[in-house]
C-alpha cells in the first residue's frame, strides 16, 4: 500500500512547510515539493497541517475490568479521533497491571482492535498496594514502556527510593502521580476561595508539590531519571525549572484541562470539573503556560478518565475524579496555545509528540523519512462545539462539552494506513 | 417579587429577596403570636422533608411551619428510606415528583447536593443545610433576629467565632449579611478557617478578646468535638479558654450586644452556661423567629408564579 499526501504544510523538523510525503508501506519513504508518483491512495491536505500523529503518555483506557467505563477498542478509537496515533495507558485497572501476563493482554487486545497503538505502563509496586516493587524486568519484557502507580502513589519515600534506583538499573522510566495522600485529606477540589465559596474540602498545592520536590530529590540523590505526571501548579512548575537548572533527569507532563480551565468549573458543582490534581487557578494556568513556553514542561498528555454517566451524575463528593480528554486535547491546545501566539505548531507537535515519544522510548514523533508513517492531518479552518455525547469514548464525562473550539483532526494515519474516523459533524 | 423555584443559598438571592423573605416573615411572625397559630396559605400542598444528616430543630421547625400553613407534611429520613438501599439522590428526588411533592426540603452532608436535587426536579427545593456549603434558612432566621432587635442591619458588627471551616451557618450569614450591609468578623484559629477568607469581604481574626470589641451580634457555633480527633485544636479546655464566649469576654462587646448560636448548644464549649442563659441571649428567640421565616419561604415559594 502506497499513500501520498500532497500539498499540506508539513511540520517537518523545526519547520512549517509546504512538502508532500509519500509513504510505502508502513514507512515514510519521501518527504519533497511536489511529489508525483503513483500512489493507491493520495490525500490533499491543501490548507491543512499534516502532523506527526500525536502521541498520549497519560491515559486510562479501563480494560480490563472497567469496561463500563471504556476498553481499549472504544478508547483507542476515541485517541484516532483525537488525532492520537501512540497512546500510553496507565496501569489502575481491575486488576491492575502489574504482571507481564496482563501487559501481554493489554499489547494482544490492542493489535486485534488495531486503532491507535497502546504501550502499556506497568505498577511500580505490585498490586499499585505501594509495599513491594513488581516484576519491572518481566514487564518491560512483555511490552511496557514505563511504570506508574497512577492514582494511587507511593507514599513510603523508602520504597520509592528502591524503585528508583532498580528501575534504573534497567534503564526504565518511572511516571510519579504527585500526591501525597495524607496532606490531600479526602479533599475534593483545589483549596482556595472556590472551594470556600462552595463549601468544598480544599487539596491544597502543597500535596503535589511536596511529592514532586521528594521525588525531584530522589532521583537527583540517586542520579536516577524520574517523570513527573499531571503538573497543575505554578509550585510544581518551578520546582522543575530549577531541577532542570541543576541537571536533574526529570521531565514532565501537563494536560490540557490545567492551562484551559481554572477551578472557576467546581461553583456549579459541575462533577466533569472534579479532576486529580484538581484545577487550580488562573496564576496557576498562567505559570503552565510559561513552562509550556519555555520547555520547562515537556509534553501534553491527556490523562484520558472516562467513567460511566451514572457515576458522574451524583453528590460532587461521591463522583470520581477525572475528565475525558483524547477528543478535545489537541483542539484545546490548538485555540489556547496556538491561536493565542503563546507557541507555534512547530512547538505544539514537540509537546504532544516528539517529546513523549522520546521520553518514552518508542521512537517515531517526527516525520521524517525512514520513521513510521504515524501522521495526523490538522484542518486548522474548522470550528466546532464539543458534543461529549458524539464522542467515539464511552466516557461522555467531558468538562468541555459545550466549548466551542478551533482546529480539528481531519485525518490519522497509522503504519501507513490511514484509519476511519467518526466526523464531528 | 420572589420568583425562584428553589432556595439552595443566600449566596446567589439578591438582597431584594432577601428583604422580601423578611418583610413577609414578620407577617407570619404575628400568625405565630395568635391565639390559634394556623393559617391556610398552604392548604392542599404536599410538603417533604428529606433529611440525609440528624436533625431535631430544623426539621421540627420546617414540619411544624408546613404544619400551621395547612400543607401536607411528610418526614423521610436517610435511615428510613431506600437510600440505604443505593437509590441514587435523582431517583428519590424523581418519585417525590411523582408523588407530587410540592416543596422539598432537603439535607445532606455533602455540599451541592441540594443544587444536584433542584436540577432534576420539578418540586421547589430548599436547602436545610448542605455538607459545609450553605444553610441559608438558618441565616434568614439569624438575620430576622438582628434586624428585630436592631431595626437594621446596616453598619452592624457582627463576630462569629467557631469552627468556621465546617460551618455552613457561617457560610450562608457572609453571605446574607454582607449583602444587607453588616459587617462580619469570623474568628478561630487557623486550623478550623478555611482558605482564603478574607477574600469573601470579612474580617478575619484569630483573636476573640480583640474582635469582640464594640460588636453588637456574637454568634457562636457548635464546636463538632471529632474535630478534636482529628487535631484541629488540641483540646476542649485549650479551645474554651481561648475561643469560648465567657460573660468576661461578652463585656468587652457592646453593652447592647447580642448573643446568638444555631444551636444545639455544646455548654462549657463554645459558650458558658452564664452567657447561653443570660440576659443578651437571643438564642430561644431565634428559634421562634425561624418557624415565621420558615412559613414565609415555604409560602414565597408554593405561591402561584402567574
Amino acid at each position: 500500500m502506497n499513500l501520498l499526501i500532497k500539498n499540506g504544510m508539513a511540520v517537518v523538523g523545526d519547520a512549517l512547510e509546504k512538502k508532500d510525503i509519500y509513504i510505502e508501506g508502513s514507512k515514510i519513504v519521501k518527504i519533497g515539493n511536489d511529489i508525483d508518483c503513483a500512489a493507491d491512495k493520495v490525500i490533499d491536505a491543501e490548507g491543512k497541517i499534516v502532523m506527526p500523529g500525536f502521541v498520549d503518555m497519560h491515559c486510562h483506557l479501563r480494560e480490563p475490568g472497567q469496561e463500563y467505563k471504556e476498553d481499549i477498542a472504544s478508547g483507542t478509537a476515541a485517541a484516532l479521533r483525537g488525532g492520537f496515533t501512540s497512546v500510553a495507558c496507565m496501569p489502575n485497572t481491575v486488576p491492575p497491571i502489574d504482571n507481564a501476563a496482563l501487559v501481554k493482554y493489554i499489547c494482544t487486545r490492542a493489535a486485534e482492535v488495531d486503532n491507535a497503538k497502546v504501550f502499556p505502563i506497568g505498577c511500580i509496586t505490585k498490586g499499585q498496594q505501594g509495599k513491594e516493587i513488581a516484576e519491572m524486568g518481566f514487564m518491560r519484557d512483555a511490552g511496557a514502556v514505563a511504570f506508574s502507580d497512577d492514582g494511587r502513589p507511593v507514599s513510603d519515600g523508602n520504597i520509592m527510593r528502591l524503585a528508583l534506583e532498580y528501575a534504573a538499573s534497567f534503564q526504565l522510566l518511572l511516571i510519579s502521580h504527585c500526591e501525597d495522600k495524607a496532606l490531600a485529606a479526602n479533599g475534593v477540589a483545589n483549596e482556595g476561595l472556590n472551594a470556600t465559596i462552595a463549601g468544598l474540602k480544599g487539596i491544597t498545592r502543597a500535596a503535589e508539590e511536596s511529592m514532586v520536590a521528594r521525588d525531584i530529590v530522589l532521583a537527583e540523590t540517586l542520579g536516577a531519571r524520574v517523570h513527573v505526571a499531571h503538573v497543575s501548579t505554578k509550585g510544581s512548575v518551578e520546582l522543575v525549572r530549577q531541577a532542570k537548572a541543576r541537571g536533574v533527569a526529570v521531565t514532565c507532563e501537563t494536560c490540557p484541562h490545567y492551562f484551559s480551565a481554572t477551578d472557576d468549573e467546581i461553583l456549579s458543582y459541575n462533577t466533569n470539573a472534579k479532576i486529580n490534581p484538581p484545577l487550580r487557578t488562573q496564576s496557576d494556568v498562567e505559570a503552565i503556560i510559561e513552562g509550556l513556553r519555555d520547555g520547562t514542561i515537556d509534553a501534553i498528555a491527556t490523562d484520558h478518565a472516562p467513567h460511566h454517566v451514572d457515576e458522574k451524575n451524583l453528590e460532587f463528593n461521591l463522583a470520581p475524579f477525572g475528565t475525558t480528554g483524547f477528543e478535545t486535547a489537541f483542539s484545546l491546545a490548538y485555540t489556547n496555545l496556538v491561536e493565542t501566539d503563546i507557541i507555534d505548531i512547530v512547538k505544539l507537535s514537540r509537546l504532544m509528540s516528539a517529546n513523549p515519544a522520546r521520553i518514552l522510548g518508542i521512537g517515531s514523533g517526527t516525520l521524517a523519512v525512514g520513521e513510521r508513517a504515524d501522521i495526523t492531518v490538522i484542518d486548522p479552518e474548522k470550528s466546532f462545539t464539543v458534543d461529549s455525547g458524539k464522542f467515539a469514548s464511552k466516557g461522555k464525562n467531558s468538562l468541555f462539552n459545550g466549548w466551542k473550539l478551533h482546529g480539528a483532526v481531519s485525518a490519522v494515519i497509522v503504519d501507513g494506513m490511514e484509519k476511519e474516523i467518526k466526523n464531528y459533524d | 417579587m420572589l420568583k425562584r423555584k428553589d432556595l439552595l443559598g443566600l449566596k446567589d438571592v439578591t438582597r431584594e429577596e432577601i428583604e422580601e423573605i423578611l418583610s413577609t416573615a414578620e407577617q407570619m411572625r404575628k400568625i405565630l403570636d395568635q391565639n390559634v397559630k394556623k393559617t391556610p396559605h398552604l392548604q392542599g400542598k404536599n410538603v417533604t422533608t428529606l433529611f440525609y444528616e440528624n436533625s431535631t430543630r430544623t426539621r421540627t421547625s420546617f414540619e411544624s411551619a408546613a404544619k400551621i400553613m395547612g400543607a401536607n407534611a411528610i418526614n423521610i429520613s436517610a435511615s428510613a428510606s431506600s437510600v440505604s438501599k443505593g437509590e441514587t439522590l435523582i431517583d428519590t428526588g424523581k418519585n417525590l415528583d411523582a408523588l407530587l411533592t410540592d416543596v422539598i426540603i432537603i439535607r445532606h452532608p455533602m455540599s451541592g447536593a441540594p443544587h444536584l436535587l433542584a436540577k432534576n426536579v420539578r418540586a421547589s427545593v430548599i436547602n436545610a443545610g448542605d455538607g459545609l456549603n450553605e444553610h441559608p434558612t438558618q441565616a434568614l432566621l439569624d438575620i430576622y433576629t438582628m434586624k428585630e432587635k436592631f431595626g437594621t442591619l446596616d453598619g452592624l458588627k457582627v463576630v462569629i467565632a467557631g469552627d468556621i471551616k465546617h460551618s455552613r451557618v457561617a457560610r450562608s450569614n457572609i453571605w446574607g449579611l454582607r449583602k444587607l450591609g453588616a459587617s462580619v468578623t469570623v474568628c478561630a484559629p487557623k486550623t478550623l478557617l478555611p482558605a482564603c477568607m478574607e477574600e469573601m469581604d470579612v474580617a478575619v481574626s484569630c483573636r476573640l478578646d480583640e474582635c469582640i470589641r464594640d460588636a453588637n451580634v456574637v454568634m457562636g457555633l457548635r464546636m463538632q468535638l471529632e474535630r478534636q480527633q482529628a487535631g484541629l485544636f488540641p483540646s476542649i479546655a485549650e479551645y474554651n479558654a481561648y475561643y469560648g464566649l465567657t460573660a468576661a469576654r461578652l463585656n468587652l462587646a457592646d453593652s447592647d450586644a447580642i448573643v446568638m448560636h444555631p444551636g444545639p448548644v455544646n455548654r462549657g464549649v463554645e459558650l458558658t452556661s452564664e452567657v447561653a442563659d443570660g440576659e443578651q441571649s437571643y438564642i430561644l428567640r431565634q428559634v421562634t423567629n425561624g418557624l415565621a421565616v420558615r412559613m414565609a419561604l415555604l409560602f414565597l415559594l408554593t405561591r402561584s408564579k402567574a
